[in-house]
């Protein structure tokens, strides 16, 4: 990629699904813009995009903000939520809170944490019931960063 | 396969504007869950699908899915079809059940 | 065709050993959507979908579908399990992803009507 650094934030709310996605939808469109590689930009977009959809879901509010270098992308989604309660469970295939109105939409399946966890290098989880949910996550675009994945890049 | 061979297979209406008909589809995917479409879809793939919401067009997006084939005759509304063309995402609509689109375009040779 | 042939035919994995197999399957149907199998699935279907919640078992018993088939090797949740055992529907797993199993059930015949 250019040797480019790019930031930004983008302003989730609650329930709003006919905007749900679009904030990782530009998240996309910035990364192709600085020439990222194809199979990087579609792990941070679907990350992205899952943690885009828990606070739709899940919370009134949120911020997602992105920092790009030319290592790492990386990629921080605070809400004010409930919280979880039990984040070892809610990091477990299939385990969902949903309601059947937002499975019949098709999400709340269960698998949003563990999409985020498989298509990231590291992910961060921070907590409070009552207090809202901070996750984390960073993906390397260089083969040779520490920990990155035996990816193709 | 091309759009235009599964349009046929399908009997099926285009919705979008801009679509090319010669589009070649080797890979195919149905489900109603999108963190699924997300875990598992083939990138260059078509989608097969009951749902017809903004969400599927955002997910087609994430996940680089090049063409979505609505089943048993559910249409999305306007802003729903205007999304998917600003994505570039062609739209079909059949009247056949998901099983019966799965099944014909398996025949013809589209794998997952 | 009757369940057992089609658990044979594509290797599919039993998960409710003590239900019989011995049911005469009338159609397959395909949906991860609750509310259109209730609406759209007929009596004698197998239906084939990832959802493993439990409420898959009710709606295949309202259905009187003959079993359920969860796709991508995923695995049913233990209520899902018990659900299934108690109302006597069976249940399979398939790795499959859903189109190639559909595929495969559609070539042995099985058509949704």
């Amino acid at each position: 990629m250019d040797n480019k650094v790019a930031e930004g934030v983008f302003f989730l709310t609650g329930k709003d699904f006919s905007n749900a996605g679009a904030a990782s939808s530009n998240l996309k469109g910035v990364l192709e813009g600085m020439s990222v590689q194809p199979d990087i930009i579609r792990r941070a977009a679907i990350a992205a995009f899952e943690a885009e959809m828990n606070v739709i879901i899940y919370a009134v509010a949120g911020m997602m903000h992105y920092y790009i270098t030319p290592e790492t992308i990386r990629i921080v989604v605070k809400d004010m939520g409930s919280g979880i309660p039990d984040i070892g469970l809610a990091m477990t295939e299939g385990y969902s809170t949903a309601p059947d109105y937002i499975r019949e939409m098709g999400f709340g399946s269960g698998m949003g944490l563990p999409n985020i966890k498989k298509n990231t290098d590291r992910l961060d989880l921070d907590s409070v019931v009552g207090g809202g949910t901070t996750l984390e996550f960073i993906i390397y675009l260089n083969k040779d960063s520490k920990g990155a994945k035996n990816e193709t890049l | 396969m091309t759009l235009d061979e599964i349009k046929n297979t399908l009997n099926a209406a285009v919705l979008s504007k801009r679509e090319d008909m010669n589009l070649n589809i080797v890979r195919a995917y149905c489900a109603d869950l999108m963190s699924d479409v997300l875990a598992f879809s083939i990138t260059n793939s078509l989608l097969i699908t009951h749902l017809t919401n903004a969400q599927v067009i955002r997910t087609a997006e994430i996940a680089d899915v090049k063409t979505i084939v609505f089943v048993q005759s559910k249409r999305p509304d306007i802003e729903t079809i205007a999304l998917a063309d600003t994505k570039n995402i062609p739209l079909l609509v059949t009247d056949l059940s998901m099983y019966e689109a799965c099944g014909k375009l398996y025949e013809k040779g589209l794998r997952s | 065709m009757k369940l057992y042939e089609i658990v044979n035919s594509l290797s599919l994995e039993v998960k409710t050993p003590s239900l019989d197999l011995n049911k005469e399957v009338t159609g397959g149907y395909v949906s991860d959507l609750l509310s259109d199998v209730i609406g759209n699935s007929k009596k004698g279907n197998v239906w084939i979908t990832l959802q493993t919640h439990q409420n898959i078992i009710a709606v295949a018993t309202l259905r009187d579908m003959s079993g359920i088939i969860l796709v991508n090797g995923r695995n049913p949740d233990v209520d899902t399990l018990l659900k299934a055992a108690e109302q006597g529907i069976p249940l399979m797993v398939s790795s499959l992803p859903a189109f190639e199993l559909v595929g495969r059930l559609y070539s042995l015949g099985i058509r949704c009507q």
